[in-house]
């Protein structure tokens, strides 16, 4: 049962085979075995998670059952909830609880689901292993050396493991689909604009999604069809956004006709020899599906983390001067005046990396120095965004790496930001250029997972889910960690 | 390129210690390092985006649309008096 699909999960309790409040004491009882492994989750309140259950059978049983009825879904500490705190795992927000819910907490509410605590993360998501935490750093499954990937490691490491059956993340420059790369599931960024922001601290607001993080391609798209949708309190939710099938695109069991992008410039030299063996290998399986693979260029794709570091920081130096000690979050003691009060609390409360992104955020769009980085940077992303236009004149999606290397040690990448920064080399130019991408997983290098990345065109998330469910049913690459019960 | 770190940290409203500033300076020197390499780029011409969509923002009717939750919305601020923020003195 613990590493049950979500579809076969709901299948059970469709045909009265369980229930939700068996399937949460089961996933509970994980948590109280393996989290002290893992530090996936932050937060957990077991009373209300079975309060959640007993609801959703009662609710089954009086009107049938939702779309995730039942299902257990945890959450990034980056969405706001009602019940219990909301951190984003800094102590800026230690004591924060949020006054109402993100509206795809909501939206998950409605279908039914059962929210299963918060999961650990980089400080306002700002990292790539989860090692920034206020709350210490999230291990990885296959090797509790290493890294779960970040920002949304927790939500990772805890479908891994199967502490939880699915969760939510965010990506802002990877951070959905650098930590299933390395943890070895399946996780989606939507659409700039597809799900809503409502209620999500905000990190980049041009760049940040949310999205699924879970075993299958196909459960990944049963959450992505719940949280999908215009809200008109969030300016930058689209309103008449194309829509997609979710379910039905997940059927296909062939690539026939399918032209496959593959550029040059994800496969470089400095990228571990496995990894590209292993996307190699997926793109020869892919072929014989059907697809046709087709070289291809991106060629602004170098500028990419460049661009990402000017644009990224200066949005979150703009997002967090909201915290001001004011309204809410952490107040130093003893404030000799107002100044005094802004800058030692901010200094308390935000950590080592939090602080470096405000500064280089700061500088860039200081007096003096905005056109030669802040401008020059939008006017990359354009170069970056056009790209990919170009590309999809060509072909219908584009297949690379997710990450040039594997899951790498903790304390490995933290003394240098900037080597820690070209961890996410690879996916941050498709959030600059707001389009779909997803990570699956597609090999093992050294007992460590690898992760395909599928990009479509902005809305074509049902183009993504048409080639990752046909790879899925052709390979066997979704797999279980031994140590956590897997049969490895 | 040299930064004046502690310039930036104060239009940052951030005090940092000794050792922050010592470690920090070099480490956004660094930074912008990195990212002056986009100079490279030939954008002549190149309109800047600042969203990935070319659509225009929506609007709603301009009408009341929330309820007064101030209690709630106060719960989590360091300090409160009868529904007022309380701050050090700004003003002698």
């Amino acid at each position: 049962m613990p590493f049950s699909t979500l579809s076969d999960i709901q299948s059970r309790l469709d045909a009265g085979q369980t229930t939700a409040v068996a399937v949460a004491k089961t996933y509970l009882d994980r948590i109280a075995a393996f989290n002290g492994d893992l530090n996936a989750f932050v937060d957990i309140d077991p009373a209300h998670v079975l309060e959640q259950a007993e609801a959703s059978d009662a609710y089954r049983a009086k009107h049938g059952a939702r779309a995730l009825e039942g299902l257990p879904i945890a959450v990034k500490d980056i969405f706001c909830t009602q019940d219990g705190p909301t951190r984003c795992c800094s102590n800026i927000l230690k004591d924060f609880h949020a006054p109402y819910d993100a509206h795809v907490i909501t939206r998950l509410k409605e279908a039914g689901a059962v929210l299963v605590g918060k999961t650990n993360m980089d400080e306002f998501a700002m990292g790539s292993s989860t090692e920034t935490s206020a709350f210490g750093p999230c291990r990885n499954p296959w090797d509790l050396e290493r890294i779960p990937g970040g920002s949304s490691g927790g939500s990772a490491s805890a479908v891994a493991a199967a502490l939880a059956p699915a969760a939510l993340g965010t990506d802002t420059g990877g951070s959905i689909r650098q930590p299933a790369s390395v943890c070895g599931i399946t996780g989606l960024k939507p659409t700039y604009g597809r799900v809503s922001r409502r209620g999500i601290i905000a990190f980049a607001s041009s760049l940040d999604q949310a999205g699924p993080m879970a075993r299958t391609v196909k459960d990944a798209a049963m959450i992505a069809a719940a949280i999908s949708g215009h809200d008109s309190m969030d300016s930058t939710s689209v309103p008449d956004a194309p829509a997609v099938d979710w379910l039905g695109a997940c059927d296909k069991t062939d690539m026939k006709g399918l032209r496959i992008g593959k550029p040059k410039e994800y496969f470089v030299d400095g990228m571990d020899a496995g990894v590209r063996a292993a996307i190699d290998a997926a793109l020869a399986e892919c072929a014989a599906l059907g697809a046709e693979i087709v070289d291809i260029s991106l060629p602004h794709t170098d500028a990419a983390v460049a661009a990402y570091y000017v644009i990224a920081p200066s949005e979150a130096s703009a997002n967090l001067s909201r915290y001001d000690a004011v309204r809410f979050g952490h107040r130093c003691e003893n404030p000799e005046d107002l100044l005094d009060m802004y800058t030692r609390s901010r200094d308390e409360g935000f950590g080592a990396e939090v602080k470096r992104r405000i500064l280089t955020g700061t500088f860039a769009l200081s007096s003096g120095y905005y056109d030669a980085y802040y401008i020059k940077a939008q006017q990359v992303r354009t170069l970056i965004r056009q790209d990919f236009i170009d590309a999809f004149e060509q072909v219908d999606v584009i297949a690379t790496p997710t990450s040039p290397i594997t899951a790498f040690k903790l304390g490995e990448k933290t003394d240098d930001p900037l080597t820690m920064y070209l961890s996410d080399i690879f996916t941050i130019a498709i959030n600059l250029a707001g389009l779909p991408g997803m990570s699956q997983p597609c090999g093992f290098v050294e007992g460590l997972p690898v992760g395909l990345q599928w990009i479509a065109p902005a809305w074509r998330e049902d183009l993504i889910l048409n080639a990752a469910s046909a790879y899925e049913a052709a390979t066997d690459w979704v797999k279980t960690p031994i140590n956590f019960g897997g049969e490895a | 390129m040299d930064i004046d770190v502690r310039k930036v940290a104060m239009l940052s409203r951030i005090r940092l210690t000794d050792d922050e500033a010592a470690e920090l300076g070099p480490q956004l020197s660094n930074i912008i390092g990195y990212v002056e390499q986009l100079s490279a780029v030939n954008t002549d011409g190149v309109e800047p985006i600042a969203h990935p969509h070319d659509i225009a923002m929506p609007q709603r009717v301009d009408a009341v649309t929330n309820s007064n939750r101030r209690d709630a919305l106060q719960a989590s601020a360091p300090k409160t008096e009868s529904g007022l923020y309380v701050v050090p003195k700004v003003i002698e």
